[in-house]
């Protein structure tokens, strides 16, 4: 007690990290389908990825930084909501993928 | 990016959608469109002509709302159900270029829910069911400021790019 843990001192290494751009975002994005990040967790890669292509901030994030409803995270097959969400950290290779899900409906305003 | 964009789709695949507002009346019905954008075939011809900005729906995915909660004015398509269609997409050498739902009893417009939960580039089909009958059909594409929609004229012919 009262000193240094050594052993919790680490190096922030970042992990090399894959993430798929879904076909509607894409024309934000160069027209890549996926785009390679350095990050510790799947928020890191999200801001990565959008400081390579800042159009895509806005389709993602809502104007206070939050992810869209309609904007669903995966972490290789692992749905991110069931995970720690964007604090849910990354390793070497992982494949993060952006996926959309949609939704609508009458009331019209028009 | 979404100015004077046309979508074709055969009349075939126009009265399927049409049908299936029909079928689920006075429920919404959803599905994806699967087809090809213009610009990934004629941006490899690069002949110099200035393309046909559109894209062509080649076959339907109907879907099940799953809004079971309010499905008479909301639709909702899970994370899963985009990865199914994405999947019968690829299988048939297509992507999903957007989506349909049906207005029970309201005209073919986007609402403000539309517009809050829209994707930019996929394009929105909507088939207005009045009474139980199948009326206008529009289609619209988010812009990218995501504060309006722009209409796409629907163009009902053969299929060009098959």
């Amino acid at each position: 007690m009262g000193r240094h843990d050594m052993t919790t001192i680490t190096t922030e290494k970042k992990m090399a990290v894959k993430v798929i751009i879904p076909t509607p975002l894409r024309v934000y994005a160069e027209k890549k389908d996926s785009a390679e990040v350095s990050a510790q967790t799947v928020g890191e890669a999200l801001g990565g990825l959008t400081s390579q292509f800042g159009e895509l901030r806005k389709h993602l994030f809502t104007d206070d930084g939050k992810l869209r409803s309609f904007v669903n995270v995966y972490l290789n097959d692992e749905d991110i909501r069931y995970m720690a969400k964007e604090a849910t950290p990354v390793k070497d290779g992982d494949v993060v993928s952006i996926v959309p899900s949609i939704a609508g409906g009458n009331h019209c305003s028009l | 990016m979404a100015e004077n964009v046309q979508l074709w789709m055969s009349h075939d695949v126009a009265e399927r959608i049409r049908r299936h507002g029909e079928e689920t009346f006075p429920y919404e019905c959803c599905g994806a469109l699967l087809g090809r954008d213009s610009a990934a075939v004629e941006n490899s011809a690069q002949d110099g002509t200035q393309p046909e900005a559109g894209r062509e729906v080649l076959q339907l995915f109907p879907l099940v709302n799953r809004r079971d909660d309010s499905p008479r004015n909301r639709f909702a398509v899970t994370a899963d159900d985009v990865r199914d269609a994405e999947k019968a997409a690829s299988q048939h050498g297509l992507e999903v270029i957007g989506w349909y739902h049906s207005h029970p009893d309201h005209p073919a417009r986007p609402s403000d829910f539309d517009r809050e939960h829209a994707w930019p580039w996929y394009s929105y089909v909507i088939v207005s069911v009045m009474a139980g009958k199948p009326a206008d059909m529009t289609s619209w594409r988010l812009n990218d400021d995501r504060q309006n929609y722009s209409p796409e004229g629907i163009e009902i012919r053969n299929s060009a790019l098959a």
